[in-house]
């Protein structure tokens, strides 16, 4: 009988902070101390809280501790689970009051979400099947199966449940599409290609609770009248992938995948194909050709997926965290489900926050919440007390919300009033230091790369657009930039063949929208508010700091700093080509820009 | 049947029907690069984009089908604007080399630049700057113009089946190439030259006509391949005494404008040195050349002298039906039945 | 062929036999291709792994010669398992009980001894075929030229009329012509036996028809085939030779039994566009119009009667041929006064009753015509047989397996087997001359097994000696697995390794045709 249990978080942000090694000296140590049959080791999914990782709690007295190494075993091993002395030093505290806490649920990171989706994220073992039904697991797919179809559609239907893919598409008429749609074969695809940088959400949920997706894709597969799921999930997400394909052999071990799942008489199998990275992939009709075999390329819709998808049968693709909505629903009811959100965006959403803020991680919010509480209270404010000047919302695609639409509340069609967009739910917060002429000129270097080369809009007018916003952020943006710059962006979002290129002028017109003021500095004044744009920077050195040790000097490729041993230097503005290299190498802070 | 309004007209189509054919059957012009009704529709190059009430963006016409009490707009502000900028994009990336490009005249970039009044493009920046690659004996190929509408590809894949060509590398980058990028005649292509015919721009170049007219000083001239028996329908571009190029005709029941390397590109022997241009009557051992009244004089003579089924003749399976009808009345008339041709070979 | 090159797209199973369609007929390969796309089941049969090889449902890889077996495997099969179209057969044949009889011994078990390919697949093709709603064989050379030619196209047509699969659209017999106007050539009668439309000069009535018209006198005896012809050449039978675009220097088969016959001529007159391998013989040559400088009308494989036009005008004093016929006429004085092609066709109209309803009027504004087209109002034929068979009721003819004329022995223990490729056609006498052709392809290449070209110590272009009973050339070896071992393939449009220096001059009985599919062969590694 184990007197406790000790959870570290074996998410691939832990995991990369050290998990492994901390678990090899946690195990040393408790051999040394003759504890290992006392205390259990349980690796988790991600505890959403991967700015403090690695997360270690103990339980049953619920002590999170947090950023923990293989060195604080030995400490921790014989303070606190030998002699019960509670390690301050290893505690969270709280960036605001400085205080410590004990119990990860008085951590204000925690306290404002409400965890439906990532409910057993960082709480189960998720390479055990067992603890997924312990905690009610298939208990929703048990209900399916002893359902019409077109009730199980009717029940995701007036649940309210929209795609967290990106759109927002209400996912219960979706299924009833397909459901509808004639065919002797369909299939069930769950769209695992997340590809949004600094969103994570669909891999901690991967990597911390698969039978929930897996779940979901049976339910899916059931309601829609198909006996065959693909996953299309990244090849860059291993653990996750290796944590599914135990999953998938749990279940079917289980009998709940295979021929006759829980004697229903119904079949079901589920494969897993990986993708090769590419983002666009996760547009559904490119991924479907990917999961052909074809060159990942979207196709003209209609016809639609759930008419004509994989391999021409009709097909119903659904996101990760839509798909692990689904159990939920089943078991709880669809009033259950709806009772949390607002009037148009039912349920929660995940968000990977991201950027400027103090606590970055995963959060699972309810639809409707502001966006204040999420950067404020869940995401402690801003890092270094900067002031705060504008979130990114729903990646590549989304757009930028600025200070004076703080208390939107966040669901699909506020944000996309806004000129963002729920996307998968990426959330980079941007403090005063940020540029966002240099943002939306990030952005757009990335869907232009990810661009697939098929349709005209996107393949030339991304390029077109990037090359204006590199003109601007080098000083050589002209007047006519920005009419030039807002014509092309309508053009190509209005008239690109998928949703890559109908949303890659997102970030550029939402910037142009909000920030307008600091296009027209970086072309009229010369000047880049942020002061982060090299090229716009006048560099100097204050005379007053500089200690004259000549290593600005040597540093200078352009030959434009002068002065003796000892003496403060200058820099010849006429020479000075704003490369930096002085300022990089100055240790005194002397070299200063304007 | 499915009625519909484009441009106020109203229309009743089949279902299943495009917006794009819809408008055909109305004679509303709508320009397109990637479109083929006999390939697999991609809506991959925008020209075609119109208006529809009620959607959020706009939609490709060659792709969409129509539904029951639509209502589209070709001509809007809205739709010229992004076919403007549409254009304004591929030229900023084309080279505007027009006074040599084969292709003028017979170019639809040139064509809808012109339509809507594009002269040059208001994007500078990045070119493609590709080596044209003249290796193969047949066509060259300069993918600087190519404007990426896939025509080619698609012909390749889905007609011919050869699969020679394919899209390379991602966004800018985009690039039609045979595998690993190498020159065709190491790929699997079969030099059908049915990428060419497709072509809308001045991409592919067959070698046969460079710089030898410009199409409005040409004359097609329909008529019947002289190879295999499929009998495919071909139309020769004449200039002056001279064929100087050659397409499937697309109007052909047989061929439907499908082709293979002999008739698109093995047409030249017409113009070969070798060709016979004088009769030729053996003197002393040798060929030497002679006039008509000789050679006939000769051969009727000789014809003469032979009795019956002593003569006999091969007629051909190259020439045609009059030719081979006259032959055989011909021999029969003097008296003999040995007429045979290589029917059997 | 039976049917129209169109319904091809539409079929649902295709059976090709004998046919590299890819290579030499490509346009309708694409249709094939288009076809199994779109769902249709498609079998090949064929000694060699050829394009379609990869397309197939099923790929039946006999050994050459053995098409007979084959074809009564798939009836037995057919009959054995119930799929025959028993209404089909009682209602419009004529012969079944007989028939049958003859391949009950042609179990699957049975034929895979002679054929080499195994039972299960010949089941499975007899299935694909019998069991699809339209079914169209196609075939060429690899079924007819052969010893037993004739007995193999019998047992297609035993084959398509046991399943009921022909006379509809997309169902049918369809042989693939493999030169231009080859249909032409035939129908216009330029064959020993026949005048226009297969009437026959033995016949009282056409005979007299044809008398008429002319007004001249005609002989009732037929005539001689091609290989008659040399033969009674060297029999000194015949005494002059009047060649109209023909190469048999090159294209026949056992050539140093040509080239004798045509040396042994008191008179040869060839009329060609080149100066062709049997041109060189010649003691006159007449310099002709290609296609594309005069007018006329080419039939095509599907019997469709178009319009060749004329776009340049002929090199030199070069004129066409049918102008030199009649030049020709007048010196002979024979009253001959056409003066355009139209003038011809209208006289061809009124004695063949096919072409009977074919004007250049018609073509012109029709756009081609597939004949029989027998009066002006008649919209012409897309596919035949519909109904009702040209001879009334089909006629199912028992049909015997026979091993070909030469078989491979000790000496020479390969089987060569020749054709074409999709760049070159026939003699070459054209694509030769065509510059990014012969630039492309510009030598043979004989196909031989890995298997036998480790065997031989032969690499990847290594120049090697082929030698038959017959001759021996030169070439470089392709070592390839489209070949199975024991087999080399060869075109016959090269004259520097011209194949049919090899071939044998056996002849099909009935259709004299050469066995130019399979003869005996042995190759050695030689230096260039």
């Amino acid at each position: 009988m184990y007197e406790r249990h000790i959870l570290i978080c074996a998410g691939t942000g832990c995991i990369s902070s050290g998990t492994r090694e901390v678990k090899e000296a946690l195990e040393n140590e408790l051999i040394k101390h003759n504890l290992q049959d006392k205390v259990r080791i349980i690796l988790s999914g991600c505890h959403g809280f991967c700015e403090k990782g690695p997360i270690f709690i103990v339980y049953p007295e619920d002590i999170f501790y947090c950023e923990v190494k293989a060195e604080d075993m030995p400490e921790l091993v014989e303070e606190y689970l030998v002699k019960g002395n509670i390690v301050e030093r290893l505690l969270y505290k709280d960036p605001t009051t400085a205080g410590t806490v004990t119990s990860h649920e008085e951590i204000p990171f925690y306290s404002r979400q409400k965890r439906q989706v990532l409910r057993n994220c960082g709480v189960i073992d998720p390479e055990n099947i067992d603890e997924y039904i312990i905690r009610g697991g298939y208990i929703g797919l048990k209900k399916a199966l002893g359902m019409e179809p077109l009730e199980i559609v009717n029940t995701v239907k007036s649940s309210g449940l929209r795609g967290r893919g990106g759109a927002g598409f209400p996912t219960g008429m979706k299924w009833e599409f397909a459901h509808r749609s004639p065919g002797d074969k369909k299939y069930v695809v769950c769209n695992a290609d997340e590809g949004d940088p600094g969103a994570f959400m669909d891999r901690s949920v991967l990597e911390g609770d698969p039978h929930a997706v897996l779940e979901g894709l049976i339910i899916a597969g059931r309601a829609i009248g198909s006996d065959e799921a693909y996953i299309y999930v990244r090849a860059e997400y291993p653990l996750a992938v290796r944590r599914l394909r135990t999953a998938i052999a749990q279940a079917e071990e289980y009998g709940l995948i295979g021929q006759n799942i829980l004697n229903s008489g119904a079949n079901f199998k589920i494969n897993i194909k990986e993708g090769a990275g590419a983002f666009v992939c996760g547009e559904e009709t490119a991924l479907l050709a990917s999961i052909e075999g074809e060159r990942g390329m979207p196709r003209p819709r209609p016809p639609f997926p759930a008419v004509k998808g994989l391999w021409g049968k009709p097909t119903c693709i659904n996101n990760v965290e839509t798909l692990a909505n689904v159990p939920l629903i089943l078991r709880n009811g669809a009033d259950w489900y709806s009772a949390v959100g607002t009037e148009g965006s039912k349920g929660t959403k995940i968000f990977a926050l991201t950027g400027k803020v103090n606590n970055t991680g995963l959060c699972e919010v309810p639809m409707g919440i502001s966006l204040r509480e999420i950067v404020f209270d869940i995401g402690g404010g801003i890092r270094g007390g900067k002031k705060y000047k504008a979130v990114q919302i729903g990646g590549p695609s989304g757009g930028c919300i600025p200070e004076s639409l703080l208390d939107l509340p966040v669901d699909f069609d506020s944000l996309t009033a806004a000129g963002a967009m729920m996307g998968s739910g990426g959330m980079v917060v941007m403090d005063e230091d940020t540029c966002m002429v240099d943002l939306a000129r990030y952005f757009l270097s990335f869907t232009q790369r990810e661009s697939c080369g098929k349709c005209t809009p996107c393949r030339e007018g991304t390029k077109r657009m990037l090359e204006i916003l590199e003109r601007i952020t080098r000083g050589k943006g002209e007047p006519e930039d920005i009419p030039r710059l807002e014509k092309l962006a309508v053009a190509v979002k209005d008239s690109s063949l998928c949703g890559l290129g109908q949303t890659a002028p997102n970030p550029v017109l939402t910037t142009l929208r909000y920030f307008r003021d600091e296009y027209e500095a970086h072309i009229f004044d010369r000047r880049c508010p942020a002061g982060l744009c090299r090229d716009l920077l006048t560099y100097y050195i204050d005379a007053e700091v500089c200690t004259g040790c000549r290593s600005c000097v040597k540093a200078c490729p352009a030959e434009a700093i002068s002065g003796e041993k000892k003496e403060p230097h200058a820099i010849d503005e006429a020479k000075c080509i704003s490369c930096g290299a002085c300022f990089d190498r100055c240790k005194f802070g002397a070299v200063k820009t304007k | 049947m499915i009625s519909l309004t484009i441009n106020g007209q109203r229309v009743e189509v089949e279902p299943e029907t495009t917006i794009l054919q819809a408008a055909e059957k109305l004679g509303i012009f709508i320009p397109t690069f990637c479109y083929d009704p006999e390939l697999t529709l991609v809506g991959a190059c925008r020209m075609c984009v119109v208006e529809v009430e009620k959607a959020r963006a706009l939609v490709a016409s060659c792709c969409t089908p129509v539904g029951e009490g639509m209502v589209v707009h070709t001509d809007t502000e809205r739709v010229h604007a992004a076919r403007k900028a549409n254009l304004n994009l591929l030229l900023a990336n084309h080279p505007l080399d027009c006074l040599t490009c084969e292709k003028t005249g017979n170019c639809r970039l040139q064509d809808y630049c012109y339509l809507y009044g594009v002269s040059e493009s208001e994007y500078s920046g990045d070119r493609k700057n590709y080596e044209p690659d003249a290796t193969n004996p047949f066509f060259v190929r300069n993918m600087n113009k190519c404007i990426l509408c896939g025509l080619c590809v698609r012909k390749c894949h889905e007609i011919n089946g050869a699969g020679a060509i394919e899209f390379m590398n991602r966004g800018f980058d985009s690039k039609v190439t045979a595998a690993f990028d190498d020159p065709l005649e190491n790929s699997s292509c079969v030099f059908c030259g049915m990428c060419v015919d497709a072509c809308p721009v001045g991409a592919l170049t067959p070698k046969q006509g460079l710089r030898k007219g410009r199409p409005w000083e040409l004359t097609a001239v329909k008529t019947v391949c002289p190879y295999c028996g499929t009998g495919c329908g071909l139309e020769l571009y004449v200039k002056g005494n001279e064929i100087v190029g050659i397409k499937g005709d697309a109007l052909s029941p047989v061929n439907r404008g499908l082709t293979c390397v002999k008739g698109h590109f093995g047409i030249d022997f017409l113009q070969s040195p070798e060709r016979l241009t004088r009769p030729l009557i053996r003197k002393n051992g040798e060929l030497v050349e002679s006039s008509w009244e000789e050679a006939l004089e000769l051969v009727a003579g000789k014809l003469k002298e032979v009795k019956g089924t002593e003569l006999a003749g091969l007629s051909s399976a190259r020439a045609t039906n009059e030719e081979n009808y006259l032959f055989q009345k011909l021999l029969r008339s003097l008296g003999t039945n040995n007429i045979d041709h290589c029917a059997r070979l | 062929m039976t049917n129209s090159i169109g319904e091809i797209e539409n079929a649902q199973a295709l059976f090709v036999i004998g046919s590299n369609t890819t290579e030499t007929h490509p346009v309708i390969g694409y249709r094939v291709k288009m076809a199994q796309k779109k769902g249709a089941s498609l079998i090949v049969a064929d000694p060699r792994r050829i394009e379609l090889a990869e397309y197939a449902d099923v790929f039946l890889q006999l050994r050459p010669g053995t098409n007979e077996a084959l074809l009564n495997g798939m009836i037995n099969v057919i009959i054995q398992e119930g799929l025959a179209d028993e209404g089909f057969i009682r209602e419009r044949t004529e012969g079944y009980e007989e028939m049958a009889a003859a391949v009950l011994k042609y179990t699957p078990e049975y034929v895979e001894g002679i054929t080499g390919v195994a039972a299960e697949d010949l089941r499975q093709a007899a299935r694909l075929y019998a069991g699809a709603d339209s079914a169209a064989i196609l075939y060429t050379m690899g079924i007819t030229q052969h010893t037993k030619g004739t007995d193999s196209v019998l047992a297609v047509a035993n084959l398509a009329m046991v399943s009921g699969n022909i006379g509809k659209p997309c169902s049918g017999v369809n042989p693939l012509r493999g030169q231009n106007n080859v249909q032409g050539a035939c129908d216009m009668g330029a064959l020993p036996v026949v005048f226009t439309g297969y009437q026959r000069v033995d016949n009282e009535d056409a005979l007299s028809k044809f008398k008429k018209a002319w007004g001249v006198k005609l002989n009732s005896q037929p005539g001689l085939t091609v290989t008659e012809i040399f033969d009674s050449i060297l029999q000194g039978k015949i005494k002059a030779l009047y060649v109209m675009g023909e190469n048999p220097a090159l294209s026949d088969a056992n050539l140093h039994h040509v080239m004798e016959a045509l040396e042994k001529l008191d008179f040869l007159v060839v009329q060609d566009i080149f100066l062709t391998e049997t041109a060189a013989l010649a003691d006159v040559v007449l310099p002709a119009a290609a296609f594309a400088e005069k007018q006329g009308t080419f039939t095509n494989t599907e019997r469709r009667v178009q319009m060749v036009r004329q776009a340049v005008n002929p090199p030199g004093e070069a004129k066409p041929d049918w102008l030199i016929l009649q030049e020709l006429a007048y010196k002979l004085g024979i009253e001959w006064h056409y003066e355009t092609p139209e003038d011809i066709f209208q006289e061809i109209a009124l004695l063949t009753p096919s072409y009977a309803g074919i004007s250049y009027q018609r073509l012109e504004e029709e756009g081609g015509l597939q004949w029989p087209c027998t009066d002006g109002e008649h919209p012409g034929t897309p596919y035949l047989h519909q109904g009702k068979f040209s001879r009334g009721k089909g006629l199912f003819t028992p049909v015997e397996y026979r091993p070909p004329a030469e078989e491979p022995d000790e000496e020479y223990p390969l089987v060569l087997t020749t054709g074409r490729n999709l760049f070159h056609y026939h003699t070459g006498t054209m694509t030769r001359r065509s510059n990014g052709i012969n630039a492309f392809k510009p030598e043979e290449m004989v196909q031989i097994s890995i298997d036998d070209a480790a065997r031989l110590g032969i690499n990847e272009g290594d120049m090697v000696e082929i030698t038959s009973r017959r001759g021996h050339v030169k070439a470089r070896a392709a070592v390839t697995e489209k070949v199975p071992p024991g087999i080399i393939f060869m075109t016959f449009h090269f004259h520097e390794a011209a194949a049919n220096l090899l071939t044998n001059n056996e002849v099909d009985p009935v259709a004299k045709i050469p066995e130019l599919k399979v003869c005996a062969v042995k190759v050695e590694k030689t230096e260039p």
